[in-house]
């Protein structure tokens, strides 16, 4: 065994090796972090673009000319780019920063570090899952520059309007590449995934049962689990979609014209591909949020110096969220002229989702009652992802009821509503993982400081852009306007428009706090200590540098469980796994 | 140059933010403490958990603000009947939310203002209470429970209405759905609308109404929509080219308009235009925009029932709009009968 893991560990790796097709999961994280920051800062940038066209519709801003060309001539925004710039942001924040940058970031890191594993089962399987994402993000973003502008349908592309040229110029070579572009996403994603199932399921060290493991692991699995259950619908969902835009079929179309062109098209069903996106798309949502919940049990434990609350209840609640999840898909759908009945099922499945996500909730703030609670930016951005769960979740009892959602269906309340409790509790999660981890990830410390004013800036800005939304949804206000001075009954939103811009752009920038602090801290931050946060966890057991296998002997065994802190009888308030069950001491928690 | 001011803006923020940093390091360095250490400080504790107070107070007490000041911007009350249920119901949930809400996140932030970390204390080691488990899954459970059946109840009497004896069949209308524009179809006397199909589009037949189906003569064909006041109606759908959705915000009334499939919906205007520019909520969100309106110049607005699109289709999705005018029985058979049949249009 022992020369085994010595032949391992000398093996000389070359730059390309080591840094670009790394089969190391740990390298592998971080390829996928900074990816997904790049395509993230692209994503937000785009949303500041269309806030400026939201706010001050009628005023000309030169610096559109310049980042859009034809599409921004005068420094106006065109209808078309606009519709581009809602559906490449959509696309890039759902799937390239919160599925990808987020799981692929830290399923990497943490399912091998966590559970006692020298890698992932597949090393090789998971250096292509990120080249798929890579070519995936290329292709993206080559299609921000063609001729008819990028895919402009939504991100949730529709057909008829995403299949039929002639409907919108996004749905030419536009969106072609952006079924590309999804196609090896996916891939990537089921590389992935089934990565991470099956070293979860085999790699376990030595005691780690089931019941061992970190909630960050559970999440991560479940999560996985989703993807590789759902993603392959979208796959057929998108293949197709290609063949009836390409080979002439109908699937999705039948009985259109079109810019007075009349398309023999006969028998297919628009609604059909609703089914099948969303098939992907509900628990898509979970695929999100799981990883984001994941690491805050881990960070908020950790962080209050007290177990998180309700182990067992916790688990039992990601296993009821991701069941629900595969069987509400109906509710993005109630108006689509689908059988009442089932709007009445969607809405029934949908409601129950509110029983598990309370629990978890309550289990969050039970675990900070009488803890001892340590206020790092990783706690405070957890601390803010509790708050926006909750916010966010309880105006799903208002969209997930056909009955309320039939006249808030596609506004601005349903904008406000995904944005907080999907978009916000992710990317916080996303943060606090990033501060709490980094010192694993680069064996450097970030600027606390910076971390506390970009928590600050970007919980209170996101608060501003996506609280006043809700009103704007109820007073009838459909998203996806390019401008709503056509209906004079919305110029009274004007002001909250101009509001909500501010806090947009000032939250967009004050990322750049962020991009700073991390790439400054990881090349000239102080150095960090083995077990930064005194944390129980197997990760923060290994060197500070990173070496392929993780540990330089043997792997630990680990005895307990992950959140034994401020346990009576121990004199430090954490216990590592690794600590054997001492006489006397009762084992808890599993 | 806006844009430069802003990008100005935010640039001085960003320096003062940097600046603020140093000081507060050098500051920290001075009294012999290392303010980048990566373990938080006492200090650092007290001063977020403040900052997590002083939060709270103001997201608390900006939203009680919203819900006063932009109580104007809201849609007036429901110009049909069953939209009536439909608030009902939302009131009860958003009030059910707003308990919540104002329950959960002050507790959630005086935690974190409350129990902020300290050298010398401890936490209490506490990993589970099978009882508060119990408590908090069953109570939004039976909660829950309630809001299903009363959402349930609803959403079937919207979409399954029961038209009972002697009681007025709904009058039929097509509304039809193109880039960028909306079509209404009356049914005529007959109240059948005639067969339609886009194969069957050509010249004046803009709509695809079948001229030898005997239905189709005494259709009607409008660019605006007229309805009786207090009579059913019975929306039929259809789209051309891709997915529209037809949402009457002010009737609570919702659909998407599918190629290749007809979907529906019934409803009973129960507010005439005329009264709903008596309502005193929607006198009061009138004055509000014509006073915007009249700073920018615009033309003072009168208030008027509108379809607009709320499902992406193209370019001028954002202007796809009809007027929709509820009037008196005798005002709407005036109207109607000045209109051209589909015979005569042909």
């Amino acid at each position: 065994m022992a020369t085994h893991e010595a032949h391992d560990h000398h093996h000389e790796q070359s730059f390309i090796e080591k840094y670009v097709f790394s089969q190391d999961h740990k390298m592998i994280a971080k390829q996928f972090l900074i990816t997904g920051m790049i395509m993230g800062i692209i994503g937000v940038a785009m949303s500041m673009l269309f806030r400026l066209q939201l706010a001050w519709p009628d005023k000309q801003f030169p610096i559109l000319e310049t980042l859009l060309g034809k599409w921004g001539a005068d420094g106006t925004m065109d209808p078309n780019i606009y519709l581009a710039l809602v559906t490449i942001h959509g696309t890039i924040m759902v799937f390239f920063v919160l599925t990808a940058g987020l799981s692929g970031t830290f399923s990497n890191l943490l399912i091998p570090l966590q559970i006692g594993a020298r890698d992932m089962a597949s090393g090789f399987i998971n250096m292509l899952s990120y080249w798929f994402f890579f070519a995936s993000s290329i292709v993206m973003v080559v299609s921000l520059f063609v001729e008819n502008g990028p895919a402009a349908a939504g991100w949730t592309v529709y057909p008829p309007l995403s299949a039929l040229p002639q409907a919108m110029p996004g749905s030419g070579l536009g969106m072609t590449l952006w079924l590309v572009s999804m196609s090896l996403f996916i891939v990537s994603s089921l590389l992935g995934a089934l990565n991470y199932i099956v070293t979860v399921l085999n790699l376990r060290t030595k005691g780690m049962s089931m019941t061992r493991l970190p909630l960050t692991i559970w999440a991560f699995f479940v999560t996985a689990i989703l993807g590789v259950l759902s993603f392959p619908v979208l796959f057929s969902a998108a293949l197709l979609l290609i063949f009836d835009r390409s080979f002439g079929t109908s699937f999705y179309l039948s009985d259109i014209m079109v810019a007075g062109e009349l398309l023999s098209n006969q028998g297919g069903s628009p609604v059909l591909f609703q089914h099948l996106f969303w098939f992907l798309g509900h628990p898509e949502v979970y695929i999100i949020l799981l990883p984001a919940l994941g690491i805050t049990s881990e960070v908020i434990s950790t962080n209050a110096r007290k177990p998180i609350f309700g182990y067992r209840a916790m688990v039992g609640s990601i296993l009821a969220i991701a069941f629900l999840s595969f069987i509400v898909w109906g509710h993005h759908m109630f108006v689509t002229g689908m059988n009442p009945f089932l709007g009445s099922v969607f809405t029934f499945t949908t409601l129950l989702i509110a029983i598990p996500s309370a629990v978890k909730a309550f289990n969050y703030i039970t675990t900070l009652w009488k803890g001892n609670l340590r206020l790092t930016p990783a706690m405070l951005f957890s601390i803010g992802l509790v708050s926006t769960f909750i916010t966010g979740g309880l105006t799903g009892l208002i969209l997930g009821d056909s009955a309320l959602d039939i006249n808030v269906h596609d506004t601005y309340f349903v904008v406000a509503h995904f944005h907080i409790v999907m978009g916000l509790s992710a990317i916080f999660g996303m943060f606090a993982g990033v501060y709490h981890w980094f010192p694993k990830m680069f064996g450097r410390r970030m600027i606390k400081s910076l971390g506390y004013v970009h928590f600050w800036v970007t919980f209170i800005t996101a608060y501003g852009v996506f609280f006043p939304m809700h009103f704007m949804g109820m007073a009838g206000l459909p998203r996806r306007y390019y401008t709503n001075t056509s209906f004079p009954m919305f110029d009274d939103l004007a002001d909250i428009n101009v509001m909500i811009s501010i806090f947009a752009i000032v939250g967009g920038i004050a990322q750049v706090i962020f991009i700073f602090n991390f790439f400054y801290s990881a090349v000239r931050g102080k150095k960090a200590s083995r077990n930064p946060w005194k944390s129980n966890t197997l990760e923060w057991t290994t060197p500070v540098e990173h070496i392929h296998g993780n540990w330089p002997g043997e792997i630990p065994e680990v005895h307990r469980w992950a959140y034994d802190y401020s346990k009576p009888g121990m004199e430090d308030d954490f216990v590592p796994q690794t600590v054997p069950i001492r006489e006397n001491e009762v084992e808890t928690g599993h | 140059m806006e844009t430069l001011l802003i990008i100005i803006v935010g640039i001085l923020g960003l320096i003062a933010i940097a600046q603020a940093v140093r000081v507060f390091e050098l500051s920290a360095a001075v009294k012999g403490e290392d303010a980048s250490s990566e373990n938080v400080t006492d200090k650092d504790n007290r001063n977020q958990g403040i900052l997590l107070l002083i939060f709270m107070i103001f997201m608390l007490g900006g939203f009680i603000a919203m819900i006063f000041g932009y109580s104007d911007v809201m849609l007036p009350v429901s110009a049909s009947e069953h939209g009536v249920d439909i608030d009902n119901l939302w009131d009860i949930s958003m009030w059910l939310i707003i308990v919540v809400f104002f329950i959960t996140q002050p507790i959630l932030f005086y935690f974190g203002y409350k129990f902020r970390g300290a050298k010398k204390k401890k936490a209490v080691y506490m990993e589970h209470n099978n009882r508060l488990e119990f408590i908090w899954t069953i109570v939004p459970a039976v909660v829950l429970a309630g809001l299903i059946i009363y959402g349930l109840a609803t959403w079937s009497n919207i979409m399954n209405p029961v038209i009972g004896e002697g009681e007025e069949e709904p009058m039929v209308v097509e509304i039809y759905a193109k880039q960028f524009g909306w079509t209404a179809r009356y049914s005529g006397s007959d109240n059948q609308l005639g067969y339609a199909n886009v194969r069957m589009i050509g010249g004046t037949n803009t709509l695809g109404v079948d001229p030898d189906d005997a239905n189709s003569l005494d259709d009607v064909i409008t660019t605006e929509l007229h309805l009786p006041v207090n009579r059913p109606v019975l929306f039929k759908f259809r789209s051309q080219d891709v997915i529209h959705s037809a949402y009457l915000p002010h009737f609570r009334v919702q659909m998407n308009c599918v190629p290749g499939t007809k979907t529906q919906f019934m409803f009973k205007p129960t507010m005439t235009t005329e009264e709903m520019r008596q309502d005193p909520d929607t006198q009061q969100k009138v004055a509000n925009i014509n006073e915007i309106r009249g700073e920018r110049g615009d033309e003072a607005w009168q208030f008027d029932y509108v379809l607009l699109c709320n499902k992406i289709c193209g370019s001028a999705h954002y202007n796809m709009q009809m007027k929709i005018v509820v009037e008196s029985e005798e005002e709407y058979n005036k109207w109607m009968s000045e209109q051209k049949s589909f015979a005569e249009l042909l």
